[in-house]
């Protein structure tokens, strides 16, 4: 089989061309958001609130099975702000605030899901991500987040921006700073459940952080930032879904251990950059040393 | 130089008291900032100095007493170098534009925004390093560029947390000259820092805080054994130079040693 026959054979399949769509958009979607929760510390906040949207899939299907997703949404949300309220509480702080809500969020899910069963997607699907059966409402659902994503980071750049850096001064500068976290963290609910479907509950957290802490890697500015990460979880989704279809295993899976390979190497192509330059940096004083002249001083 | 508040009285302090939880950091606090202020306060680690600064700001809000703003006033913020992110993936006109946030929604500066970014930087002596990340800068070019980002509000009040800690002598003159030509400029300024006899020698007007107003007015009302003991809990020796006061340390039974200004 050529390189061509690999790509288009699979394409083939209905649900392998959705599953694609879904994982690249997905991929973007999740490396934008996560530039902003990777950078305000909240990683841990992506991981809680998966556990915590499952929990609402799983109670939601039960009233109705048809509108599981808008359940399991409302469910993610109010979660999302929640944690938002409780976290600004010193006494207790953020990671115990995830950790309460979040993970007794997810228990109920599993006892709901125990007990009465699933009439939506199966419980491994949930877990781990599936291509199989992604409805056009679901294609349309992402699309919709992902375009709602864009205005905010376009139309709110700068106070998303700011926020990230410096609330303190952000709020002293008139910017709304509960606001805009408060729409951040609703954003993140939604494109979790949105991203659910194929990355699953488990490894959604892991598109949040990989895509952006490579960007971090690879640039020194904001914007570049945003918009590198959100190619580099586009290009995990689309190859990460090539090789679920061949090897055979859950899209979500192998969607994060692309993540995780790209990861190794923008770790491993760092360190090897900053051996030559501090080689090159010895030389140049030794050079400099030999000629009697005095280095620069840089900090 | 003035700065000892003459002018109209711009925010205005009364019997405010403030803390975090159920901590009181600040009791019954009195301050009237004026629009010729150049107040340096000083205190010990702890004292309420940031709270201070963080109450004239408006986000930290009284818990008793009252903080008044004239409607005209425009308040701009210099915080701390040690508790900034520098690891944050940002450029030095990034960082000043924050500024900006309200005044534009698109995430690119306009032609008019570009040049005002300029026009600061080159202002404060930092025009070519506009593309360096945040972090490649020396201590006394990061304030310079924080400067910056508070000076693009176009301020009538600037207020500056610590702007003299951790740089070195030079640096330090040179800050406190560039505050200087600002409060010339018309700009109030209320700064903290631990640095008595730096504030002693440049600024017009001193505020001793420890929990609350231990005592304020020109450094040579200020600067006095007494006072300082009943601020820092220890007793300082204050000499006298070329009408100057400077504060002895010989804390805690350590070796005496003059701290020049």
């Amino acid at each position: 089989m050529n390189v061509l026959e690999t790509i288009f054979a699979p394409l083939a399949y209905d649900f392998f061309a959705r599953g694609l769509i879904v994982a690249t958009i997905s991929g973007a979607l999740l490396g934008l958001i996560g530039v902003y929760i990777t950078l305000r510390g909240m990683s841990y906040i992506g991981h809680g609130l998966s556990h915590a949207v499952f929990g609402g899939f799983a109670a939601a299907q039960l009233f109705a099975a048809q509108f599981y997703v808008i359940g399991a949404g409302l469910w993610g949300i109010a979660s999302a702000l929640a944690i938002n309220v409780v976290s600004r509480k010193q006494r207790i702080g953020a990671d115990a605030a995830i950790g309460v809500i979040t993970t007794g969020s997810f228990a109920l899910g599993v006892a709901l899901l125990t007990k009465f069963g699933s009439r939506g997607p199966s419980f491994d699907s949930a877990l781990f991500g599936s291509i199989l059966g992604i409805s056009t409402f679901q294609i349309w659902g992402l699309l919709a987040v992902a375009v709602l994503t864009l205005l905010m980071v376009v139309f709110r750049y700068r106070a998303l921006m700011f926020t990230t850096f410096d609330p303190d001064v952000a709020d002293a500068s008139g910017v709304n700073v509960s606001r805009t976290d408060a729409m951040l963290m609703i954003v993140l609910s939604l494109t979790i459940l949105a991203t659910l479907t194929v990355i699953g509950v488990t490894l959604v957290a892991a598109m949040l952080v990989i895509p952006a802490v490579v960007a971090r890697m690879l640039t020194n500015s904001f914007s570049k930032m945003l918009v590198t990460s959100a190619a580099i979880g586009a290009g995990c989704g689309f190859v990460g879904m090539y090789l679920s279809y061949y090897a055979g295993v859950p899209s979500g899976t192998m969607i994060v251990l692309t993540g995780s390979v790209v990861f190794a190497l923008a770790l491993s192509l760092r360190s090897i950059r900053s051996a030559v330059n501090r080689r090159s940096h010895t030389a140049d004083a030794q050079a400099q040393s030999v000629q009697g002249k005095k280095m620069p001083v840089t900090f | 130089m003035t700065g000892t508040g003459v002018g109209r009285v711009i925010l205005d302090v009364a019997n405010a008291s403030a803390g975090y939880d159920e901590a009181l950091v600040l009791r019954n606090v009195d301050f009237h900032v004026h629009e010729d202020q150049f107040t340096g306060i000083v205190g010990p680690s702890g004292a309420g100095k940031t709270t201070l600064l963080r109450l004239l700001l408006g986000v930290v809000e009284p818990r008793t007493g009252s903080v008044t703003r004239e409607p005209d006033v425009r308040v701009a913020y210099v915080p701390q170098l040690e508790t900034v992110n520098w690891d944050f993936p940002i450029t030095v006109d990034e960082c000043v534009l924050m500024a900006r946030t309200e005044q534009r929604k698109l995430p690119w500066a306009s032609p008019s925004e570009k040049k005002k970014v300029a026009d600061v930087l080159e202002r404060l002596g930092i025009a070519d390093l506009a593309h360096r990340h945040i972090r490649a800068l020396s201590g006394g070019q990061q304030q310079r560029m924080f400067i910056a980002r508070a000076l693009l509000r176009e301020p009538n009040l600037l207020l500056l947390d610590e702007p003299t800690s951790g740089v070195d002598v030079n640096t330090r003159h040179d800050m406190l000259h560039l505050l200087s030509d600002l409060h010339d400029d018309g700009i109030s300024i209320v700064l903290t820092t631990h640095d008595l006899n730096g504030m002693a020698a440049h600024l017009p007007h001193l505020m001793c805080v420890n929990g609350t107003v231990v005592a304020e007015g020109t450094p040579a009302e200020v600067i006095t054994s007494d006072v300082l003991e009943h601020t820092f809990g220890a007793r300082l020796e204050v000499l006298q130079h070329l009408g100057m006061p400077i504060v002895i340390d010989d804390y805690a039974g350590r070796p005496t040693t003059v701290v020049a200004s």
